[in-house]
């Protein structure tokens, strides 16, 4: 599954879609919308993608956790439009035979989509909004 | 010739506008259109052409797509 969502994310069914008799673990990694930013409240984030694009570099990132753990398999889905503190901004499941390769896995695969995935990421304040880059 | 342009994000609110369609001179590179475009934005932009990453040297052709990417945020 690689999934650009325009509402709340379900998380099961995006672990169910990585769920294999042969996996002897499940990792999820869910990015969630923080209340704060260097301090600085945050009352809302918007999402904003480049349709098709987006999911295309999210199956690259799938790919090459393929290619680099052949045994592992990897969901995607990630939100577009707005997002409430507390919810799900981007959810990454991952099956391995082997928590090991589970965890390696879920952290490159969040990293590379940081920095490879043409998605933009609005922070709503009191008074006033800002884009916001991911740190490389 | 004719480049269509696509803005995301904080270029697209600076622009008003998602994409559109400009004559641009022969020779103008992805990155002297964005110059062109925002003078003095100071904004470390990525670009793709054709919806495939590219230097800000490749030179564009008439017909091409031009999307100007700032800083990705996703995740």
């Amino acid at each position: 599954m690689i999934a650009l969502v325009a509402g709340p994310l379900d998380v099961r069914a995006v672990e169910d879609a990585v769920r294999d008799d042969a996996f002897g673990a499940i990792l999820t990694f869910t990015g969630v919308a923080r209340n704060s930013f260097g301090g600085r409240p945050v009352r809302a984030l918007h999402y904003e993608a480049w349709a098709g694009v987006a999911e295309r570099e999210m199956r690259k990132v799938a790919d090459d956790v393929a290619a680099r753990w052949p045994k592992v398999r990897v969901a995607i889905a990630h939100r577009v439009g707005p997002v409430a503190i507390g919810e799900a901004a981007v959810v990454i499941a991952v099956g391995a035979p082997h928590r090991g390769d589970a965890y390696a896995a879920s952290r490159h695969a969040i990293d590379t989509l940081k920095a490879n995935v043409p998605i933009w990421k609005k922070e709503l304040y009191e008074d006033g909004e800002e884009w916001i880059a991911n740190r490389p | 010739m004719r480049v269509t342009l696509l803005y995301f994000a904080v270029l697209r609110e600076r622009r008003g506008t998602s994409t559109e369609v400009v004559e641009l001179p022969a020779g103008t590179t992805a990155a002297t259109a964005f110059d062109h475009l925002f003078p003095g934005l100071g904004l470390p932009v990525a670009y793709a052409v054709n919806q495939e990453m590219v230097p800000g040297s490749t030179p564009l052709a008439d017909g091409d797509e031009l999307a100007f990417l700032p800083p990705l945020g996703g995740g």
